[in-house]
């Protein structure tokens, strides 16, 4: 689904990201884990092409995809949500979903200024989309509510339902975990499930590792830009490496 | 309660403002409250251009003002210099508007935020710097006067005051229509989420720089026109109409009325004249007043008179929505505890 080769970026003297080459399967789970600063949103970014590499390739679904434009790529199928939600505060949750169809659309101003029968029939498919991804995502009761008054949870549903709404077949999740209580987590982790069961892969950044190691297919560790290693969570769990650098000092400041 | 608000958002509403500006000059016999009246529209205009790319896709454009003064000085000059007749000459406004639009959008639309801001900034004082300095083709600090006024053909006489308000009055209620068109639109919804982030926007599949570049136009365009409309009725105009407090002022008249909606820029702009005129006899001082009553409006009501109206009542049906449910199903989440504004807001109106 997702090939990285030797990817390396750098911001003035820092790599960071650093030589990383990983291969992402469809249809899982892919975690990302590492320590604050070790470059996993950047890796998104790049994924992304929020920002262009310094070095390295990006193959999507066997297309070489390095360097291109963030819009482009989001219309190839690759969606993300991001480690600040952001939405509309000041609309309701439906009002937020419909523009995630919008890239599925053609409409242009003249359609606008002649209310063209395409515009009036794209714009009920994306309404219908944002309503199906709100089921998805279970969230249909509150649809009419403002964005303002909803839960950080629910929040973050509704960054997942967005994503959904691009109708996407990779969907990149930066810390979606984070800020919200263990139960609650729980039931983000039961819709990435959900996601992964509907034909869709999941590259997921978190920080919470019962979280991952009961979600994830197949986790790579970053540390400092460099991967540091790859593997199921049972190989990670016990990898003297990763023990070393990351998980070890984790549970030393858990504990 | 629930009556008088749904009838503030439905159609009626719109249309009975219609019927009260279509009557306005009828009932009005002071003629310079209705030349203030068709003045405030043109700037009304202007405003709804400002609310596409400021306030629906979230750019400040500070040249915004500069657009409007070259509307009205291809006007000018087409009239005075090359006795070209104000229609033709309107509508080469209306273009200049739109190419001049492209050229400076396509350029700072590369920057974000404060950097656009800063960069039409100093946009707009180069407008106003070339208007004074270029002087064959402006007459300079003079500024032009004999404007053509727009031709009535024979049926009406626009250098009177009441014919003018009506073509103004028509200009604005195509402006509004046309916005209103776009903001429900999938191409409104567009810029709105380039209003919420750049980043968001592009991962959702939008091409920045050509929605970005298209609200920039539109609002251009409108400036242009707005300011050709001013030239055909003041029939004078110097370079101080690209001085960037006119920008400012639209700011003001936008965030009173509300940014980001539809009835704000009207509302806010004529809110803010009237307001004007009714303090004059203080001059300066007026700032007293006028100073205060932005804070606290900025305060309590930050997405201003009709931006505040509408979030009050979303909230009230949202509530009023959830607890239907409640009743059903007895869920045990309704309010979060970040909102104590719609709280009080509420006990306010039941009160
Ligand atoms: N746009 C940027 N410009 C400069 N430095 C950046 C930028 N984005 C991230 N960095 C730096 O790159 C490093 C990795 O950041 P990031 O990818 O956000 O880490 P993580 O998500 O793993 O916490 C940090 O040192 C950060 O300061
Ligand atoms: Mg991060």
């Amino acid at each position: 689904m997702l090939k990285i080769s030797n990817l390396t970026k750098r911001f003035g003297g820092l790599a960071a990201v650093n030589n990383v080459s990983v291969e992402f399967p469809a249809n899982q789970v892919n975690a990302i884990i590492g320590p604050n600063g070790a470059g996993k949103s950047t890796f998104f970014n790049l994924v992304a092409g929020a920002m262009p590499p310094s070095e390295g390739k990006i193959e999507y679904q066997g297309m070489d995809i390095t360097g291109m434009a963030p819009d482009r790529i989001a219309r190839l199928g690759v969606a993300r949500t991001f480690q600040t939600t952001m939405l509309f505060d000041q609309s309701t949750v439906l009002d937020n979903l419909i523009v995630g169809h919008r890239l599925r659309t053609q409409s242009r101003l003249w359609d606008v200024i002649i209310n063209s029968k395409r515009l009036r029939d794209e714009e009920k498919k994306c309404r219908s989309r944002a309503a199906e991804v709100l089921d998805f995502v279970g969230l249909s009761h509150i649809g009419h509510r403002y964005i303002a008054d909803i839960s950080q949870e629910e929040r973050k549903r509704v960054a997942f339902a967005l994503a959904m709404a691009t109708d996407p077949e990779l969907v990149l999740l930066d810390e979606p975990a984070g800020g919200i209580n263990p139960e609650e987590t729980e039931n983000l982790a039961d819709l990435i499930r959900k996601m992964v069961k509907h034909g869709i892969t999941v590259c997921l950044i978190e920080h919470k590792m019962d979280m991952i190691m009961s979600l994830a297919d197949k986790i790579m560790v970053l540390d400092h830009g460099e991967k540091i290693a790859e593997g199921t969570p049972e190989q990670i769990k016990n990898d003297p490496v990763v023990i070393e650098a990351y998980l070890g000092s984790e549970q030393d400041v858990e504990a | 309660m629930d009556r008088l608000m749904n009838f503030l958002v439905s159609p009626v509403l719109k249309w009975a403002l219609l019927v009260l500006a279509v009557v306005f000059p009828l009932i009005s016999d002071n003629e310079y409250h209705i030349y203030v009246m068709a003045t405030a529209f043109i700037w009304a205009i202007a405003v709804y251009g400002m609310n596409i790319i400021t306030g629906y896709c979230g750019q400040l454009n500070l040249a915004h003002g500069g657009f409007f003064a070259i509307g009205a000085y291809v006007v000018a000059i087409l009239t005075v210099d090359h006795e070209w007749a104000f229609w033709p000459a309107f509508i080469a406004a209306g273009l200049a508007g739109a190419i001049f639009g492209f050229l400076v959008g396509v350029v700072s639309l590369r920057l974000k935020e404060h950097y656009f801001a800063i960069f039409t900034l100093c946009v707009g004082f180069i407008i106003y710097l070339l208007l004074e300095k270029w002087e064959e083709l402006t007459h300079g600090s003079l500024g032009i006067i004999n404007i053509a006024p727009p031709e009535g053909f024979g049926l009406v006489d626009f250098t009177e005051t009441v014919p003018f308000y009506y073509l103004v009055l028509a200009f604005l209620v195509l402006s509004v229509w046309l916005v209103s068109r776009l903001s429900r639109s999938l191409l409104g919804r567009t810029f709105l989420a380039i209003r919420i982030s750049d980043d968001l926007a592009q991962s959702l599949g939008i091409n920045l720089m050509r929605n970005k570049v298209l609200a920039f136009v539109l609002s251009t365009v409108y400036a242009a026109s707005a300011g050709a409309l001013y030239a055909g009725v003041v029939r004078f105009i110097g370079p101080a109409e690209a001085d960037v407090v006119h920008t400012f002022d639209m700011i003001t008249y936008l965030l009173v009325g509300g940014i980001g909606t539809l009835m704000g820029p009207l509302l806010g702009t004529l809110a803010i004249t009237w307001l004007t005129q009714m303090l004059q006899s203080l001059e300066e001082y007026r700032m007293i007043i006028f100073g205060p009553m932005l804070v606290i409006l900025v305060i309590f009501f930050p997405r201003g008179i009709v931006g505040g109206f509408l979030t009050w009542r979303g909230r009230r049906l949202a509530n009023k929505a959830s607890q239907q449910g409640q009743d059903g199903k007895s869920q045990t989440t309704v309010n979060t505890p970040s909102t104590p504004n719609a709280d009080k807001q509420e006990a306010g109106n039941n009160a």
